[in-house]
């Protein structure tokens, strides 16, 4: 059974339909890569995913908890979900250990001495255990994106969706959230991320899903949709964003 | 010019400052406590809560709409004739509160509002509550942020409690005038008022300076912004 099950999301923004029927499916350990131009509605659906942003109709399942149930406990199954956002969000009050370490604390109900301990292995395990009383400001962006995830790995999600989370980062800076995407990756994570940057697509994707206009064109292995998309259009859009990105190789 | 000061007023007119840092705090601390409900009620409460944003709205407009010392005048000279009677000290409480409370209802508002929106979000990505977000997120920022309007509000009400002697309260302006009426020094007393209430000003914008920096938080607020 997959992890995740979208089915025929749909979203409409007054008289723009920016989700016409998108389906997908992830399956346990899977990092799915979507990719798409500017207005396409990749973070809409990220965000129709946990629930963030209402879809207007389709169903989605985390394992066989339907998250668009009626009845669904929806911060439940939020906390099960971790997001990461292009610009971080991290809580700009907080230091990076109480960013991480609030959701364990209010969502998870930890006591302050386990919550702290699982805090502060998960900003171990981005490299950030040296920063954990530096607030937000006080951190570079490659940094706050890191003690992002480090909180929403704190949750000890079953999927995270990674929301173009490179693109506001200095081009010295996304290194090294991509490494800590691609350890994660390794480790059996499972993750869907929206992103341009093409070389994280090509050696770490399972799929790639390439969407435009709320729908998707194609999906496939990174191999199949760079060498050989069966859609013009997705071979169009591949060389332009590594031209654009670089890494055209 | 002849300009007499006698000792012997400053510990009536210290008793009467007593009063007027009474009313202050305690109407201050009060319209705080309903200031934020009310911002709360306007910025959140939506769908099935929405009677509740009209009437917290409906509060807002009509006690920044008239008059504070019309309101004094409502409470003090105005209930009795519906059987409610307060003391001139209860009666200035009344009053104060809430007018102040509307004010900084707005101002709590205002800070609610620039607390930015990927905060709520981010909150809500993790699994918190919309109530447990307001809480532990955005409030936090938010109280940072009132504290310059907020600053500004307390000398501000500390200033227009003078308006209380109106109804026999003693506060320092009513017993500086109490006693100019026996001895006919008014100019002295009200030069004397005046100072008294400049130095307590001039202490309440150090001492909320001093706060504001103690809770600054780098990146939070104009203060931390560049941080
Ligand atoms: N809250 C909103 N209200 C109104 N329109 C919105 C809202 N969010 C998104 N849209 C619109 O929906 C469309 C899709 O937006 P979305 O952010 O999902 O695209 P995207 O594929 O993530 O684009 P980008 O690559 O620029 O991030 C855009 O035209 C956008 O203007
Ligand atoms: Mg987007």
């Amino acid at each position: 059974m997959p992890l995740l099950r979208v089915e025929d999301l749909h979203k409409r923004y007054g008289t723009e339909e920016v989700l016409r029927g998108v389906s997908l499916t992830v399956v346990k350990g899977e990092t799915k890569v979507v990719i798409g131009p500017s207005g396409t509605g990749k973070s809409t659906l990220l965000r129709c995913i946990n629930r963030l942003t209402e879809p207007d109709r389709g169903r989605v399942w985390l394992g066989d908890t339907e998250v668009t149930g009626k009845g669904t406990n929806l911060n439940r199954i939020r906390s099960q979900i971790g997001f990461v956002f292009q610009d971080f969000n991290l809580f700009t009050h907080l230091t990076a250990l109480d960013n991480v370490r609030l959701g364990p604390l209010r969502v998870k109900g930890l006591g302050k001495k386990e919550a702290t301990e699982r805090a502060m292995a998960e900003l171990a395990r981005v490299g950030l255990a040296d920063k954990a009383g530096a607030y937000p400001a006080e951190l570079s962006g490659g940094q706050q994106q890191r003690v992002s995830i480090a909180r929403a790995l704190a949750m000890d999600p079953q999927l995270i969706l990674f929301d173009e989370p490179t693109s506001a980062l200095d081009p010295e800076l996304i290194g090294e959230v991509l490494g800590v995407m691609v350890k994660l990756a390794e480790e059996g994570m499972t993750m869907i991320v929206v992103t341009h940057e093409m070389g994280f697509a090509r050696s770490v994707a399972d799929e790639i899903v390439f969407m435009e206009r709320g729908v998707i064109v194609e999906q496939g292995s990174p191999e199949k949709m760079f060498r050989s998309p069966e859609v013009a259009r997705t071979g169009d859009f591949l060389r332009k964003i590594s031209e654009l990105y670089g890494d055209a190789a | 010019m002849n300009l007499v000061f006698d000792w012997a007023w400053l510990p009536q007119l210290g008793r009467g400052l007593v009063l007027t840092v009474e009313l202050t705090a305690a109407c201050m601390a009060l319209g705080a406590l309903g200031g934020l409900v009310l911002a709360l009620l306007r910025v959140y409460a939506r769908g099935w809560l929405s009677p509740l944003y009209a009437l917290a709205s409906a509060y807002v407009h009509l006690f920044r709409g008239t008059p504070l010392l019309v309101q004094l005048m409502i409470v003090h000279f105005g209930l009795p004739n519906v059987g409610i009677v307060f003391t001139p000290f209860v009666s200035g409480l009344v009053a104060m509160a809430l007018n102040t409370a509307a004010y900084q209802a707005e101002y709590f508002r205002g800070a609610i509002q620039s607390v930015k929106a990927g905060q709520m979000m981010a909150a809500r990505s993790v699994g918190l509550t919309r109530l447990q977000a307001i809480r532990h997120v955005i409030i936090p920022q938010a109280l940072r942020l009132v504290i310059p309007p907020w600053s500004n509000e307390l000398i501000y009400m500390l200033k227009y409690s003078s308006i209380v002697y109106m109804v026999g309260a003693a506060d320092l302006m009513g017993v500086g005038r109490t006693i100019a009426a026996k001895n006919f020094r008014f100019l002295e007393l009200f030069l004397v008022v005046a100072a008294i209430y400049l130095a307590v000003v001039l202490l309440l914008t150090l001492t909320m300076r001093w706060v504001e920096k103690r809770l600054r938080v780098p990146g939070l607020g104009t203060s931390g912004r560049g941080a």
